[in-house]
């Protein structure tokens, strides 16, 4: 009787999906998979927004003080008097950079795209439980990204003060950003109304026989990242407003009493804490960086099992880790400010949690190295970008060890070993698994792959130049090469042995963005010719292959049930060497 | 292995003990990634599907990676507990005394560290907001009687070598950094804060402060220079110095 229902309302879905505008299906769209699909490819175009931003900063990082060429007339006699970038433009072009790529390119690809794309399916739900509050999110998301790029053309362009915006200098910087707080804000609502949904959708719509344990990793790292962003945002959404108050209405926050500006006393009430700012800041930036890192394990987890045809090595704690990982990232924090001031116990606290943050995510790599072990590993295109995350994923994590302890960091501390430590594990890092879905999940957006070997050629490429814009780092930040130099650090003494890595890391960045080409070709491409597939091409065991592709409205023609674990491959006696979830036994 | 790492020269006493820790870390570092590394190559090769057409449903049977995992626990604790702790209590908790010391107030601003000692009487002179001038740009009050054997300068830190410098650090504007690399220094300057930082230099020669906090366009030209001098070349420079200030 319920199916029936069920089924009859699934029906009516689809019914009523014809009878909707043009507008109401593809732009203001209520259906997960819209909202998806919107949410990945405004995510992608900030991706490469932020990344040519990056691509303009490495031309004055490897030429100091030589005209950009071929662009350099584009950004005006403010930004660059004869296409020479001014210190100015150059701090623009570094705070929007990392601005963009965590707050308006990854976590929305991540969370947004891929959590709202893959988790409903994956539970068997025919949507999101709010489909309305799905949209206001991805529309909030939008206004947000609008806002931010808009700040460019304000009165003194872009915020100016790093993507962290450290106060007292972001208070007394250019209206930029006021712009930067205003987007903040419209960015952090978006991403609660998304989480609630997505912890009400993983809670109440799964469909039946989808037990807690019979999940699949990527919808627990969801669930847990959902957490995450609907705790940890709030705080930097109140810091912002705290903020804006002090830029707009004169009230004293962050700025404490006594404060000379160019040689004038600041005209403020003072008595406020500049350290209070980075307190708010980093208690979200923290759980941030796991919100960042977790759905990409997801994805690589997901991955690893349908291409090695066997189970995840050691699914129970791999769970438990993810679970352990998001409490403990909450306690943390202050990590990122061993140096401003702080005593020995609130030091040995913070590193002892850090220390403690450091196993579960040992557990987790670990469990998706020995995953390979037994395997009949096939390299496809997905499978070549996942298993580029844990190498480089590696490196991200340990190099974040010598970081982690308050003595060691008094050496690395704000040099570019930082920058190195969180580009590997975002950029091949995460940025990898979310290409790895890209690859893996097209097919079931519409119903065609995208080619195997332009795909291949992506990889390598990325893979190599990725290194060759990373690697570097690490070494010129040992030498004390301090980040967030406009000049590339050529002034200092101490660093000259290290700044011909300047030039290698920029043509890096150039063939990086060059490689992106196949990707961007592919993608578009494959849309329209990419080769047609049926609804499982991956031979996957998850609900959301047992869906048509592209799935309807409503996604599963008859209401799935569930029978088993997510990843049972090459169980002995099968027929095949997948048992699909849903299938009856 | 400090060497491998391109480690800056360690012209502090505790340069030895931070870069001790960095290179013991990156050991292990390297270990780990060499280790992992192999076990991923070799399974790659093993378990390709050309050479293992059926995967296996249950995989690593041994629990050898528990193990690995509680080593890297108890690696990490010793770490922690024997060298990290300790060291950084050294830092922020055993201060030396002010009269063993060179004592200096530094005094950062939008992109210029000011430098301020004592002189003979070993006392700082009053500083205050409303004295604030091009020429005095930490506003010292010349009128209070232990400002007058005070020494300010510009971007120049000179220090004796082998004895502990003690550096009382504030900024009047924005958030910087005090680093100088090759003596493992690094401190933020917190608006509203006076922080102090200690350490002994123990090579004489000149040496950069280098800002290490973006603290706005002229971050990246926020440069001084520290000059480690011996006992009696630098009371020969505070005296030149001194004169000089004298005569303008």
């Amino acid at each position: 009787m319920d199916n029936v229902t069920t089924v009859g309302h699934a029906h009516a879905h689809a019914d009523h999906e014809h009878e909707l505008p043009f507008w109401q299906r593809y732009v203001f769209s209520q259906d997960h998979k819209v909202i998806g699909i919107q949410y990945a490819i405004t995510a992608l175009l900030f991706l490469l927004l932020g990344f040519t931003l990056m691509m303009i900063m490495r031309w004055q990082l490897a030429y100091p003080s030589q005209p950009i060429p071929f662009i350099g007339g584009l950004f005006g006699d403010a930004n660059a008097p004869g296409g020479i970038m001014l210190p100015e433009f150059y701090n623009q072009l570094g705070a929007m950079h990392g601005t963009i790529m965590v707050f308006l390119g990854v976590v929305p690809l991540a969370v947004g795209g891929f959590g709202n794309f893959v988790v409903p399916l994956q539970i068997g739900a025919p949507d999101m439980a709010f489909p309305r509050l799905n949209m206001a999110s991805y529309w909030v998301y939008f206004v947000g990204g609008v806002v931010m790029l808009a700040s460019f053309f304000a009165p003194g362009g872009a915020a100016n003060s790093g993507w962290t915006s450290y106060v007292p200098l972001a208070v007394i910087a250019t209206q930029g950003q006021t712009w930067w707080l205003i987007g903040m804000t419209c960015l952090i609502t978006s991403s609660l109304l998304g989480a609630i949904n997505f912890i009400v959708t993983m809670v109440q719509l799964r469909a039946p026989g989808l037990t807690w344990m019979r999940l699949p990793f990527f919808v627990w790292t969801q669930l847990v990242t959902a957490f995450l962003l609907l705790l940890a945002f709030p705080p930097l959404e109140a810091a912002a407003f705290l903020q804006l108050m002090d830029r707009l209405v004169g009230t004293s926050f962050f700025l404490p009493s006594g404060l000379v500006v160019s040689g004038q006393a600041l005209e403020v009430s003072g008595g406020g804490s500049a350290l209070l700012w980075q307190h708010l800041f980093w208690f979200l930036a923290h759980p941030e960086v796991y919100v960042l890192i977790l759905p990409a394990m997801g994805i690589v987890a997901e991955i690893i099992a349908n291409n090695t045809r066997k189970p995840l090595w050691g699914y129970r704690p791999m769970v438990y880790s993810v679970i352990f990982l998001g409490f403990m990232s909450f306690i943390v924090w202050a990590h990122h400010m061993f140096l401003t001031g702080m005593g020995t116990y609130i030091s040995a606290f913070f590193q002892t949690t850090t220390m403690i943050i450091s196993i579960p995510s040992v557990i987790i790599l670990s469990a998706l190295f020995i995953s390979l072990y037994g395997g009949s590993i096939r390299f496809t295109t997905p499978m070549l970008f996942a298993l580029g995350f844990l190498p480089m994923f590696g490196i991200g994590g340990l190099t974040g060890l010598p970081l982690a302890f308050a003595a060691s960091d008094i050496h690395l501390h704000d040099t570019l070993y930082v920058i190195g430590h969180f580009h590997y594990v975002v950029a091949p890092g995460t940025i990898f698994a979310l290409f790895a879905g890209i690859y893996y999940w097209f097919p079931k957006a519409t119903g065609r792959k995208m080619n195997e070997l332009l795909g291949k050629i992506h990889f390598w490429g990325s893979f190599i130049f990725m290194n060759g814009v990373f690697w570097p780092m690490l070494i010129q930040g040992l030498a004390g090469m301090n980040r967030r130099m406009y000049d590339g650090g050529i002034q200092y003494q101490h660093v000259q042995d290290v700044l011909q890595w300047n030039s290698v890391m920029s043509w890096s960045a150039w063939g990086l963005g060059l490689f992106q080409i196949f990707f961007i070709i592919n993608f578009f491409r494959s849309i329209r010719n990419g080769e047609k597939t049926n609804n499982n091409p991956w031979e996957a065991t998850t609900l959301e292959w047992q869906a048509p592709s592209p799935p309807p409205h409503g996604n599963f023609l008859s209401p799935p049930e569930v029978h088993r674990g997510p990843y049972e491959y090459s169980v002995p006696g099968a027929a095949t060497d997948f048992t699909p979830q849903g299938q009856r036994s | 292995m400090g060497e491998l790492l391109g480690l800056p020269v360690q012209a502090s006493a505790h340069a030895v003990e931070v870069d001790q820790l960095i290179v013991v870390v990156h050991w292990i570092m390297a270990i780990l990634f060499v280790g992992w590394g192999a076990f991923f190559l070799y399974t790659l090769f093993r378990f390709r599907q050309s050479r293992n057409a059926k995967g296996d449903y249950v995989g690593v049977k041994s629990h050898t990676s528990s193990y690995l995992e509680i080593a890297v626990a108890v690696v990490e604790a010793v770490l922690l507990i024997g060298f990290a702790i300790p060291a950084w209590a050294t830092r922020v908790n055993e201060f030396p005394s002010e009269g063993e010391s060179t004592v200096v107030r530094v005094v950062a601003k939008q992109f210029e560290w000011h430098i301020q000692y004592p002189g003979p009487d070993g006392m700082f002179g009053r500083t205050t907001l409303d004295l604030i001038t091009p020429t005095n740009a930490i506003g010292l009050d010349r009128s209070d009687p232990m400002a007058v054997d005070d020494l300010v300068t510009i971007n120049q830190l000179n220090l004796p070598v082998d004895k502990p410098a003690l550096v009382h650090l504030s900024t009047q504007d924005v958030i910087h950094s005090f680093g100088i690399s090759s003596m493992r220094v690094k401190q933020d300057a917190i608006p509203g804060q006076e922080i102090p930082v200690w350490f002994i230099p123990t090579q004489t020669g000149d040496f950069e402060i280098n800002c290490s906090q973006l603290c706005g366009l002229g971050h990246y030209r926020m440069r001084g220079f520290v000059t480690i001098q011996t006992e009696g070349e630098f009371r020969d420079w505070f005296q030149e110095e001194m004169a000089f200030q004298g005569a303008n």
